[in-house]
Order: C-alpha cells, then sequence, then structure tokens
C-alpha cells in the first residue's frame, strides 16, 4: 500500500470494489442457465446488486482521487487491463457446479457482512455512510446463501459432499483479503478482528450443515496484483461491446 | 424568470412515479429528502433505494424534466445516502397504494431490520400473515416473493430495507 492515505484508502476501495464486480460478472453467467427458476431470479438479482455495490466504492475511490463520480466507475470497469484489476481470486474462478457457486456467494456474502459492519464504524465518513446504505442489501445476500449452505449441507450424501468439495476447494481462496498484512488507517478496518469476526459468522452456520472447515490457515495467494488465467477472459467479454464501439452512449 | 413555489415543486413531483411501481411517485416512496433554490437553481435531495437499481436514472431524468416543464430554469438533482433511504419513509399513501396493485407493503422496522427481516409478510389481498417466504429476490430488486397459505395466492412485497 502507499504512503499517502487517500491513495491508499482509493486503493482498498477499488480493490473491494472489483471482487463485487468481477462476482456480479460471475453470478450473471448463471442467467438463464440456474437450476431452478427461483435461483436464476436470485443470481440475477444478486449480480445486480454486488454490481451497484461496485460503482458506489469506484465513486468513493473516484472522490479521493479528485475524479468524476459519473465517470470514473466506467472508466475502471472498461478500460483497465486485465493486470491492472484487484479483485481477490475466490470471486475470478469459474462458476463450476451449483455447489460451488453457491459456496463461493455464501463466503462472499459473509465476508462483505462483517467487513460492512466494520466499514460502518469508518471514521471517513462517505465511507461509512457507503457502508451503511448497502448494509441491509447484504442482510438478503446472506440470509439466501446461508439457508442454501444448511439445505444442500443437510440434503442428500451428493448435495453434501459437492458443498464440502467446493468448501475444500474455496476456503483457502477466501482466506485472501486477511493474508495481506494491516493497515495503519483509521478508515479502514483492522483486517485481524476482521478475520477473527469471520470466523465467528460461517463457523456455526458450517458445523450445523455437516460441512468441515478445512484445517488450512493461510492462502497461497499474497497480493490482489496476482491472478489466475480465468481472469483475462472474463474481462475480454466484459469490455468486449464497450471497446468496439467506443462512442456507444449507454 | 417565473417565480414557483416549493408547493408547486412538490405538486409537481408526485407526477413522478416509479417506472418499477408506476401507481406510486418518488414522494410517496419518501426518495426526496429536500428540495430548494439555490438562485435560480433548483435543487432536489435524492435518496436511491437500492444502490444498484436501474430507475434511478431513469427517475433522475423524470424528475428534471418534470420540474423544467413547469418553468423552472434549472434543475439539479442530487443523490443523497446519508442517512440511507428506508422503506419506513414510504408515505400511508404510497403503502395504501402499494397494496392496492397487489404489492404487499414493506414492514415498519424502525431501524432494526437484522431483527424484523424474517418476520411474515402481510398479504395484500387477504390481510393474512399466515404467509411463507418462496424467495428473497423477484422481479426488481426491491421485491420478494411469498405465499399465502390463507387464500393461496402468490404474492410480491416490498422488501423492508
Amino acid at each position: 500500500m502507499s504512503s499517502d492515505p487517500d491513495r491508499s484508502i482509493a486503493e482498498y476501495l477499488i480493490g473491494i470494489g472489483d471482487d463485487e464486480l468481477i462476482l456480479a460478472h460471475r453470478d450473471s453467467e448463471w442467467t438463464g442457465h440456474a437450476p431452478i427458476l427461483e435461483e436464476d431470479i436470485a443470481f440475477a438479482n444478486i449480480a445486480l446488486d454486488e454490481m451497484g455495490h461496485a460503482a458506489a466504492w469506484y465513486r468513493l475511490a473516484g472522490e479521493l482521487q479528485g475524479q468524476s463520480a459519473e465517470t470514473y466507475p466506467d472508466e475502471l470497469v472498461f478500460a483497465r487491463k486485465p493486470d491492472e484489476f484487484r479483485n481477490i481470486q475466490m470471486v475470478e474462478l469459474p462458476n463450476g457446479d451449483w455447489a460451488f457457486s453457491l459456496m463461493r456467494q455464501y463466503l462472499f456474502d459473509s465476508l462483505e457482512t462483517v467487513r460492512l459492519k466494520a466499514l460502518v464504524e469508518s471514521d471517513w465518513d462517505p465511507l461509512a455512510d457507503t457502508a451503511a446504505k448497502i448494509r441491509p442489501e447484504e442482510l438478503y445476500h446472506l440470509r439466501h446463501t446461508k439457508a442454501w449452505v444448511r439445505r444442500l449441507g443437510l440434503g442428500t450424501e451428493e448435495s453434501n459432499q459437492r458443498m464440502q468439495n467446493a468448501l475444500d476447494e474455496l476456503y483457502p481462496y477466501a482466506l485472501q483479503p486477511f493474508s495481506t498484512s494491516g493497515n495503519e488507517f483509521s478508515a479502514l478496518p483492522d483486517i485481524k478482528s476482521l478475520r477473527q469476526a469471520w470466523k465467528a459468522e460461517i463457523q456455526p452456520l458450517l458445523a450445523e450443515s455437516n460441512l468441515n472447515i478445512p484445517s488450512v490457515t493461510d492462502s497461497p495467494v499474497r497480493s490482489r496484483e496476482e491472478h489466475t488465467s480465468y481472469l483475462p477472459m472474463l474481462i475480454e467479454e466484459m469490455q468486449m461491446v464497450a471497446r468496439t464501439e467506443t462512442e456507444a452512449q449507454w | 424568470m417565473v417565480e414557483t413555489s416549493l408547493d408547486r415543486v412538490w405538486e409537481t413531483l408526485e407526477d413522478v412515479k416509479d417506472p418499477e411501481i408506476p401507481s406510486v411517485s418518488v414522494v410517496e416512496l419518501g426518495l426526496i429528502r429536500q428540495v430548494g433554490f439555490e438562485g435560480s437553481t433548483l435543487i432536489v435531495a435524492m435518496a436511491p433505494t437500492f444502490i444498484g437499481c436501474p430507475a434511478l436514472d431513469v427517475m433522475r431524468e423524470a424528475i428534471r424534466e418534470q420540474l423544467l416543464g413547469i418553468g423552472i430554469d434549472r434543475v439539479e438533482v442530487k443523490i443523497v445516502i446519508r442517512p440511507p433511504w428506508t422503506s419506513d419513509w414510504i408515505t400511508s399513501e404510497g403503502r395504501k397504494k402499494l397494496k392496492m396493485v397487489g404489492l404487499a407493503p414493506p414492514l415498519k422496522h424502525g431501524g432494526d431490520l437484522e431483527h424484523f427481516i424474517d418476520a411474515s409478510a402481510r398479504c395484500p389481498y387477504c390481510d393474512s400473515t399466515n404467509t411463507e417466504l418462496k424467495n428473497s429476490f423477484g422481479s426488481t430488486l426491491c421485491r420478494s416473493i411469498y405465499f399465502c397459505n390463507n387464500c393461496t395466492q402468490p404474492f410480491e412485497q416490498f422488501k423492508p430495507i
């Protein structure tokens, strides 16, 4: 992180905005393909919500850097190269089976919920206000994914096994936000307490759903600058229209 | 410049509807937080419902057009998120109209959504609370889908937030 507080906070905001954007893109890939109509609708809604959250974080990042709130979010989404995105790797992984997508959404929602709880206390008011605005929406996401984790965890042997496989694969990635060194800015949440809050959030539900948390304690990914080979393909698809029709009005 | 009273402004805003719920105005939804002139520019402070709601820009533009239409020189619609919009701000008139189109009005939660999120919605057709949540998500960001066990009708609820 940069030593200039505004710049560091802007980098942080772009990171969490990118998490929301890339996950929104993956979620939207379920549209028309989800196993049941209700989940098709749910994932489309969640994708739209997360995209709205991304735009809100980008606008704040823009504010700190003297950028226009109207155009900066679009610039970040459509004009950056894949290696300029700062999302955690978990959200860029391909959708896999339904259990994988659902488990990822649950791990993300639980993370976002504890993060928002902390951000509401930020001493930078615009950040606290945005977090307070987003938080009630996230309650609906978490309620939804919790219900599904329980249902599939306690469902059949196969549904439990698929959820366990998904958890085993995703868990190390879910630890990435906690693997960076702490930050010294009072506007941003403390990473250690965030990790504790997240553990406390996920442990009871996963235990109750007969799912075992893997023993790994650290993420292999250290930096938000590191990506898998899946990200460039996703970005190419996301930016294709904007790059082809640069003058298009939306 | 024609002098326009703020009463007239509020009256005009009653004609701007939510494109996703065309029977309810932006005023009845509690979206308009403040109106006031700064010189000859009318500033309208508007709170978004859901932050990713695609209807926001449509309403913003409709507000501008409607107000320019009554002879105001310049209109600026500012988006304010502090304090965040809550469905508790929907007026009683707005609630009546939601119910009339078969959309259950959101339960008032007084700022404690965490404890009210699982409360049963009241069926807009028979007023029973013997209802079941079928899906937290519906045809727009602000709706969830319920089933009424009493009158056996599916219905949508405006999500409390």
